[in-house]
């Protein structure tokens, strides 16, 4: 069938605060190819985080069309067709690595032996062979994420949702990360949305880039990355990546100057 | 067989509902303390009082059960005012002397003790644990010695009520002046802040929340000491002594009136101690109204 | 482990303020029931000062070496021995304890369910808190009496009654501490609400259930006592702290209060031996 995989037009966010409404989303079009890599980022209150919640069905439509995988956002979700990450690892601090990562797997009644494989797939593919007995608390910051990405992907999603999963790490562990999250993308293909705000983050990960401003949270431009698909972080320094890095910045210029 | 079953799961079901009506003035207390909008968080538990005195009421008239059993709550209105000037005798000698008494030197004294202690750590390390494991004891049980050695009056009851006041506020005022955080301690210290000003200023302030966290559950824990401890013996007065005698002679009317006296008592000190923590200690983050965005 | 010489020094300074304090109160009376030359000589009167049969303060050999006789010389039948005693406040105790735990935590999961209930319901549990539950146990004794039931089950529903509150008021702090984010989490599982809450909320939950269960269990062996008080029966140590009093029986008082504590503690170690359990299973923390 199609090959998009989110495709959302004329979206509208507004929360109901009590004083006055807050538009989160305005007239916000999108579309996710599978296979993409997107990234959304722009300034802290643009709507990036609500968009990705909306995709996930965490936050109700005010008005617009959203499809995801082909079918409303809630019935994407009563699928499992996504797998989210979120700003915080939100591991279960009483249940071990491997326990953690087959939560979603017990929820939907999958037996233990099959259970345990798909942990021990999905930990090996992001470097944490061994560790599946360690506690949460027992693993540095970067490494909880790297579970918590594992647990998003242990019932193969047709898609990954990451809400600034690294935004609360330090930048030599980011950097570590991107190149995890980089390498599983080649290996699986797996079509991503990935919200941040960090610009070499997003020019280095994505295929495509959407920068976002913020009161009210709208879509400036959509910037198509160019860049070779096999890339490592020495790239950061080539005057290809130092273009597309320009490319944003300046889109989050106009925006800044367009309030 | 069964009826009575019945008939004793109705009592204690009764006897449930029935102290949870009487938390009522402390329900408006605290929700006067906290809440925007009054009358809305008010409305729930109000109704839910009121339908809970109606529903015991109802019961008692319409199951016939026997007034020695449970006395409806018209009857024990009736018994409060009837006996106003008994059930402030019994006040005046259980509140007034034995819990007030009894609440100042064991909270004085726990909090002195803590600060005696302050500058050793290795008294704190040794008293610490039997301080702790005093307050999981029944201190109470301890009355029966206090009348031996302060007589049947007043005094032994206090001393029951110091006894079991005294570990709690220890542990928690202890527990406070180790609160203060490492950055401020060394910001005192660079000010060259000596040990009295780093306790003043510092110390003593951070502590005030912990401090306060012992005088409410002591004004609790002293109220009961002293009626249970005058169950052992007292005079011919005292809240203890009416709720035990008058429940062998099957006056319950008067029992749930010398209750209630009790639970007003009990809710308006907690009440004020809690106004006070207010003003005390309005800085801590328990007390900033949270964000209405949020 | 650097507690341990703190604790001791802590206990023998305890244990020595205790037997000079014990001199000093019991030193008088034993010196007028003395040969008055017997009583110039320092060490007699520290002797007899130190074995009375109704001292002001028995020193702590006379506390353990009396309990040691009323275990050791009566049949565990008698009402004389202490133990029989002790298992009869424990058994009251644990009822009372396991009525309360289980009306709690079922309460909390209500509560924490229904906007109703939590509504209505929590601010009459925390209110009703401030109230001196204990003051109503001769009434519950009575009024229970008299629809014929003696024993066990008034005692047991005052302790839980008692043990109620501490356990309720945990498992509703509890059963609410998930993060807003692990409550995403399983939205985006499509978790059903059984899920949520045998996946998340309990496990959460246990970490506020130990810190409630040790209040919960102070209370019940002091509930369980006063509860024995005005039943007028002979068993339990609440029974034999009340008969002490009125017939003056030092030794009797200071047994049954030795015993109630030693109980209390105990019965908190249980708990922390749980609690260690699960933190254990947790690889190490709760």
């Amino acid at each position: 069938m199609s090959d998009v995989v989110i495709a959302a037009e004329k979206l509208n966010v507004v929360f109901d605060t009590g004083d006055q409404p807050v538009v989160a989303l305005s007239d916000v079009d999108l579309t996710v190819e599978r296979g993409d890599f997107v990234s959304l980022i722009g300034p802290s209150g643009c709507g990036k985080t609500t968009l990705l919640r909306a995709i996930a069905d965490l936050v109700p439509l005010s008005s617009g069309k959203l499809s995801v995988n082909g079918v409303s956002p809630d019935a994407a979700r009563r699928n499992r067709a996504y797998g989210y990450v979120f700003q915080a690892p939100a591991l279960f601090a009483w249940r071990n690595v491997v326990r953690n990562v087959t939560l979603p797997l017990e929820l939907m009644g999958m037996a233990k032996a099959e259970r345990e494989r798909r942990a021990a797939e999905n930990l090996a593919l992001l470097g944490l062979r061994g560790f599946g007995k360690k506690f949460p608390w027992q693993l540095s910051g970067g490494m909880q994420q790297r579970v918590s990405i594992a647990r998003a992907l242990s019932f193969k999603p047709d898609l990954l949702l990451m809400d600034e999963p690294f935004g609360a790490l330090d930048e030599i562990t980011r950097d570590n990360l991107n190149l995890h999250v980089h390498s599983l993308w080649r290996q699986t293909g797996l079509t991503s949305v990935f919200v941040t705000h960090s610009i070499p983050e997003a020019v280095f990960l994505s295929t495509r880039i959407v920068v976002m401003s913020a009161r009210p949270g709208r879509v400036l431009r959509v910037i198509e990355s160019g860049l070779p698909a096999d890339r490592n972080l020495e790239m950061r320094d080539t005057p290809e990546f130092l273009r597309v890095t320009q490319a944003v910045r300046e889109a989050l210029r106009d925006g800044h100057s367009y309030e | 067989m069964a009826a009575r079953w019945c008939l004793a799961g109705a009592v204690v079901l009764v006897v449930v509902l029935g102290m949870l009506a009487f938390g009522c003035s402390v329900a408006a207390l605290v929700f006067f303390a906290r809440r925007e909008r009054l009358m809305e968080r008010l409305a729930s538990p109000v109704l839910f009082g009121f339908t809970l005195i109606w529903l015991w009421e109802m019961m008692v008239v319409g199951l016939h059960v026997p007034f020695i059993l449970l006395p409806p709550p018209s009857a024990i209105a009736r018994a409060f005012v009837v006996n106003i000037s008994m059930l402030a005798m019994d006040f005046d000698q259980t509140y007034l002397h034995a819990v007030l008494a009894g609440y100042a030197v064991g909270c004085g004294g726990g909090f002195l003790l803590a600060l005696a202690i302050d500058r050793s750590p290795f008294l704190q390390r040794g008293l610490m644990p039997f301080a702790n494991m005093v307050s999981a004891m029944p201190v109470v049980g301890i009355a029966p010695i206090m009348i031996m050695w302060f007589g049947f009056d007043w005094p032994s009851k206090a001393a029951v009520v110091a006894l079991m006041t005294v570990f709690p506020m220890l542990v928690n005022t202890a527990a406070g002046l180790a609160a203060a955080g490492a950055m401020e301690w060394d910001l005192m210290c660079c000010y060259g802040a000596g040990y009295w000003q780093i306790l003043i200023k510092l110390r003593l302030p951070a502590a005030m929340p912990m401090i306060f966290n012992a005088l409410k559950l002591n004004s609790t824990l002293a109220l009961i000491g002293a009626v249970v401890a005058e169950f052992f013996g007292t005079p011919t007065r005292g809240m203890g002594f009416r709720i035990s005698t008058e429940s062998a002679r099957m006056n319950l009317d008067i029992v749930w009136a010398t209750i209630t006296v009790a639970a007003l008592a009990g809710s308006i000190s907690f009440g004020l101690i809690a106004l006070l923590e207010r003003k005390v200690t309005f800085w801590h983050p328990s007390f900033h109204r949270r964000n209405s965005s949020s | 482990m650097n507690k341990i010489i703190p604790v001791a020094s802590v206990l023998v300074g305890l244990l020595l303020v205790w037997y000079i304090a014990a001199y000093f109160l019991n030193a008088p009376q034993a010196i007028a029931l003395m040969d008055p030359d017997d009583a110039r000589n320092f060490w007699l009167v520290v002797q007899a000062a130190f074995s009375m049969d109704r001292p002001v303060l028995p020193t702590p050999d006379q506390i353990v070496f009396s309990l040691a006789d009323s275990i050791f010389d009566y049949p565990l039948n008698s009402p004389r021995n202490f133990l029989l005693q002790t298992m009869y406040t424990a058994g009251t105790a644990l009822a009372g304890l396991a009525i309360g735990t289980l009306a709690g935590i079922l309460f909390a999961v209500g509560i924490v369910h229904s906007r109703v209930l939590d509504r209505s319901l929590m601010p009459w549990l925390i209110a009703s808190q401030t109230i001196p539950v204990l003051a109503i146990a001769p009434m519950v004794v009575v009024a229970l009496g008299n629809v014929g039931f003696t024993g066990l089950v008034p005692k047991a529903a005052i302790v839980g009654y008692l043990s109620f509150f501490p356990i309720v008021i945990g498992m509703v702090k509890g059963l609410r501490s998930p993060e807003v984010m692990q409550l995403d989490l399983m939205r985006t599982y499509h978790a059903s609400q059984a899920q949520v809450f045998w996946k998340l909320r309990w496990p959460v939950s246990l970490a506020f259930l130990f810190p409630g269960l040790k209040v919960a269990v102070a209370l019940s062996v002091t509930g369980a006592i006063v509860a024995e008080l005005p039943t007028g029966a002979q068993f339990g140590l609440g029974a034999r702290l009340l008969a002490g009093s009125y017939y003056g029986q030092t030794m009797m008082m200071w047994g049954a209060l030795v015993l109630a504590s030693l109980l209390a503690l105990s019965l908190i170690g249980l708990v922390r031996l749980g609690e260690a359990g699960l933190v254990y299973r947790r690889g190490g923390r709760l």
